[in-house]
């Protein structure tokens, strides 16, 4: 029992990144209809988002300790945050544990702009060619962008941790009445999983509730028609790329301190998540919030040991060959609009 | 009348059998005059140095080449000469190798073995090198070490851990001076036995390649020799993103020891996940929880962050080690570029040094003489103390470095503290060892090609 609470925990942090990966490629394919590899990108930009600002927190001037030698020697050469001679030690300190939250805050802004730049700069010249243009050119793009962080960042992870106050894991075992130490899981990862589903939410919320939001679905429904109402709707579609950019950038934002980010972060969750849009229905958002944390969870009891040691390797394949499965019984995907990809 | 032989068809076949024979690789035509492949007649003799400039590995690549071009340019007579002023053998004066000025090429392995293969051959046949050397995985050397086999040159590997290096895939003209997955465990089982009691229950996570499993086996050897269980071992798929699937079920095994066989971005993640998940916090069987990294790596350590702080490991060199060599070493390297060296330029750098010295030595840039030069050569200065280049597998036998995660670090190179040099008698094995392949692992004849 404490072995399945265990994985379904484990699954929820997994499906929520998939889950937001995935809401942002459907809000995309759902407005312009392009199928955007580049998505994955957009979730690396975001993480490295994080790193960039709290390397602009920690930015010094270097002071000289007469006391102390570096490798070579040489008398050492010590970094000190312009944050301290701002805020004393203890605040600058403070407000460095805080880099990964406090930048999503920098990161907003970030992404809307890099999908704003993205969409007007060579998405939109794509919007009537083939799927496999617009796949093409965008994976080419995803290519691009991970190379130009590379060159930046180097090809190494880099520490991101959560704050402080984060750090440890919650004994949730114990909580339910288990043994102590069975059941335990990270306080970020907790957080993770709130977060996801706020900003799921509050997405839902702003498409729901929001003459805005309205239009956009109404243009989703019948893009002409609302065109023909006199409507810019190209320009509300401009925007919600930039939203979408700013969904996948705060999923990486937040990823972070989970897994130290690199550049190849976006490529490794980019075909899950495709495989998550295509499972709960190409277009519906629900569908795909649904099928990222179904599937996160599946991929969680797939790895484990009891399973691992009668069919080794499924681990590696469970969400592929759900994929599989679901594309031969139910073409459209578990929340798919009838006809979607049936014909 | 008479009648021209000169046909339409004629022509085609007359040019197909000469456009394949010139197009033919030099590797099996042009040399057939030389005595064996690239020997060189100019004033000039060209290095090969396959590392992987872009994927995964590529800082730990960069860093190599650093090593790579320092080694030459201290082989030129450049810079102020490094540890060529500290190496037990004297026959390096500056001036090149045998005389010849040393010149180098460069491809990228991208931590894949056919691109490693695909850029070494490209090396040997277009740009005529004599040695091929690198790698920052065991995958790529073992598959550049039998194409090196195959051609005709010597190949000095880089970073590669596995035994199967020079065990069972090990090759006659293929040289290792990085230490094994053997002797990782051989060094850390009494230091793990002394720091944490003969009584452990120990949960192994293995990333699933060659050398994950032959970590995974050397570690397991040694520490159940010490009188530890081994509750669970798990293979992880390398491609593996995020361990917490892995990790989470550690505690519920009533292990209370997690080994990770991972190294590179797995390692990170892998360790990472798990301080996540509170283990080093937790008591089990009245034990507080440890984690063990057999292989360390700085450069790649620095990507776990503080997750790194007392948590053991090994390595082959570091760059903290006061001995004259690695002191000329540091100098030389931190001068140049403003940080110290990694261990897997640490290697490299030696490697071509051991080259070098022994061409000088041969007389003769011949593989087989080379390789008879290197075999049983002992030798000193070069970072690790006394070092033999055992001749039965061309496997460099030295003093090996456990390492600790080090508490309070003084800057970003500063990670790693050294708790024992383990001496190079307590990680030496017969060549026939059976985590080496045994009696079948044969070195085979040496080729000169050509």
């Amino acid at each position: 029992m404490e072995a399945i609470i265990l994985q379904i925990l484990n699954g929820l942090d997994k499906g929520s990144a998939y889950a937001l990966i995935a809401l942002g490629l459907t809000l995309i394919f759902g407005t312009l209809g392009v199928v955007n590899f580049a998505h994955g990108a957009l979730f690396m930009i975001g993480a490295f988002c994080a790193v960039t600002f709290s390397r602009i927190l920690t930015l010094s001037h270097t002071i000289i300790d007469e006391t102390q030698t570096d490798f070579l020697g040489n008398p050492l050469k010590v970094d000190v945050p312009y944050l301290y001679d701002l805020f004393g030690q203890a605040t600058g300190d403070a407000i460095i544990d805080w880099a990964v939250p406090l930048s999503i805050l920098f990161t907003v802004p970030v992404m809307m702009f890099v999908g704003y730049a993205m969409e007007r700069g060579l998405i939109k010249h794509f919007y009537n060619r083939p799927h496999a243009d617009q796949i093409l050119v965008t994976f080419g793009l995803a290519i691009v962008l991970q190379e130009v962080i590379k060159y930046f960042y180097g090809a190494n992870p880099i520490p991101t941790p959560a704050p402080q106050a984060f750090a440890g894991s919650l004994d949730f075992g114990a909580l339910l009445g288990f043994d102590p130490n069975l059941i335990i899981y990270p306080y970020w990862r907790i957080i993770y999983f709130v977060f996801s589903a706020v900003i799921i939410g509050a997405v839902f919320a702003f498409l729901q509730y929001t003459t805005f939001g309205m239009v956009v679905r109404a243009g989703m429904a019948d893009r002409e028609t609302v065109g023909l109402l006199g409507i810019n709707i190209d320009k509300r579609f401009t925007i919600m790329f930039g939203l979408a950019a700013a969904v996948a950038g705060l999923a990486g934002v937040m990823y972070t301190p989970i897994n130290s980010p690199n550049y190849h972060m976006g490529m490794d969750f980019l075909v899950l998540s495709f495989v998550v849009v295509v499972v709960g229905g190409m277009g519906s958002l629900p569908g795909a919030v649904l099928a990222g944390f179904l599937l996160g969870i599946l991929e969680s009891f797939a790895s484990m040991r009891e399973v691992l040691e009668i069919l080794p390797g499924l681990n590696q394949i469970i969400i592929y060959l759900v994929a599989i499965i679901i594309l031969l019984t139910r073409p459209r995907g578990l929340m798919g609009r009838k006809g979607v990809m049936e014909d | 009348m008479s009648k021209s032989n000169f046909t339409r068809r004629g022509l085609l076949k007359t040019s197909a059998v000469a456009g394949a024979g010139l197009a033919l690789p030099t590797i099996f035509t042009a040399q057939s005059a030389h005595a064996f492949t690239n020997e060189p007649t100019g004033g000039t003799v060209t290095l090969g140095f396959n590392v992987p400039q872009t994927g995964p590995y590529a800082d730990e690549g960069a860093d190599e080449l650093r090593a790579y071009q320092l080694a030459v340019e201290h082989l030129n007579g450049g810079g102020d000469g490094g540890m060529l002023n500290t190496f037990s053998s004297k026959e390096l004066d500056g001036t090149g190798i045998l005389g010849k000025k040393v010149e180098y090429v460069t491809g990228d392995t991208q931590t894949k073995s056919d691109a490693a293969r695909a850029s070494a051959k490209s090396m040997i046949e277009k740009d005529g090198a004599i040695m091929i050397t690198g790698g920052s995985s065991s995958g790529v050397a073992v598959a550049v070490q039998a194409l090196c086999q195959e051609a005709g040159v010597i190949f000095m590997a880089g970073l590669t851990h596995s035994n199967d290096t020079t065990g069972k895939d090990k090759k006659a003209n293929g040289f290792r001076h990085f230490f094994n997955s053997y002797m990782s465990g051989a060094a850390l089982a009494p230091v793990l036995a002394n720091a944490y009691g003969n009584d452990r229950k120990a949960y192994h996570l293995t990333a699933d390649y060659n050398w994950g499993y032959t970590t995974e086996e050397a570690v397991r050897a040694s520490t159940e020799a010490m009188g530890w269980e081994t509750v669970a071992a798990v293979k992880t798929p390398l491609t593996q993103t995020d361990f917490s699937s892995y990790i989470a079920p550690v505690l519920q095994s009533g292990a209370d020891t997690l080994v990770l066989n991972h190294y590179g971005g797995n390692m990170v993640t892998s360790l990472t996940n798990a301080v996540q998940f509170g283990l080093r916090d937790k008591q089990v069987n009245g034990k507080d929880f440890q984690i063990v990294v057999p292989l360390y790596s700085r450069l790649m350590a620095k990507g776990a962050g503080a997750n790194v702080k007392g948590i053991f490991g090994s390595t082959n060199w570091h760059w903290s080690l006061q001995d004259e060599g690695s002191k000329a070493f540091v100098k030389s390297f931190g001068t140049k570029y403003g940080f110290p060296p990694s261990q897997a330029a640490h290697t490299t750098y030696v490697q071509t040094l051991l080259y070098a010295d022994a061409v000088q030595r041969a007389g003769s840039f011949a593989p087989c003489a080379v390789g008879q030069a290197l075999e049983d050569f002992e030798f000193d200065g070069l970072g690790n103390g006394k070092t033999l280049y055992r001749g039965a597998d061309h496997q460099c036998f030295k003093d090996v470095l456990v390492v600790k995660g080090k508490e309070n670090p003084t800057s970003e190179f500063d990670l790693l503290e050294i708790v024992e040099v383990t001496p190079a008698e307590q990680v030496t094995y017969a060549p026939d060892h059976p985590q080496m392949g045994g009696a079948e692992a044969v070195l085979g004849a040496c080729n000169n090609g050509a």
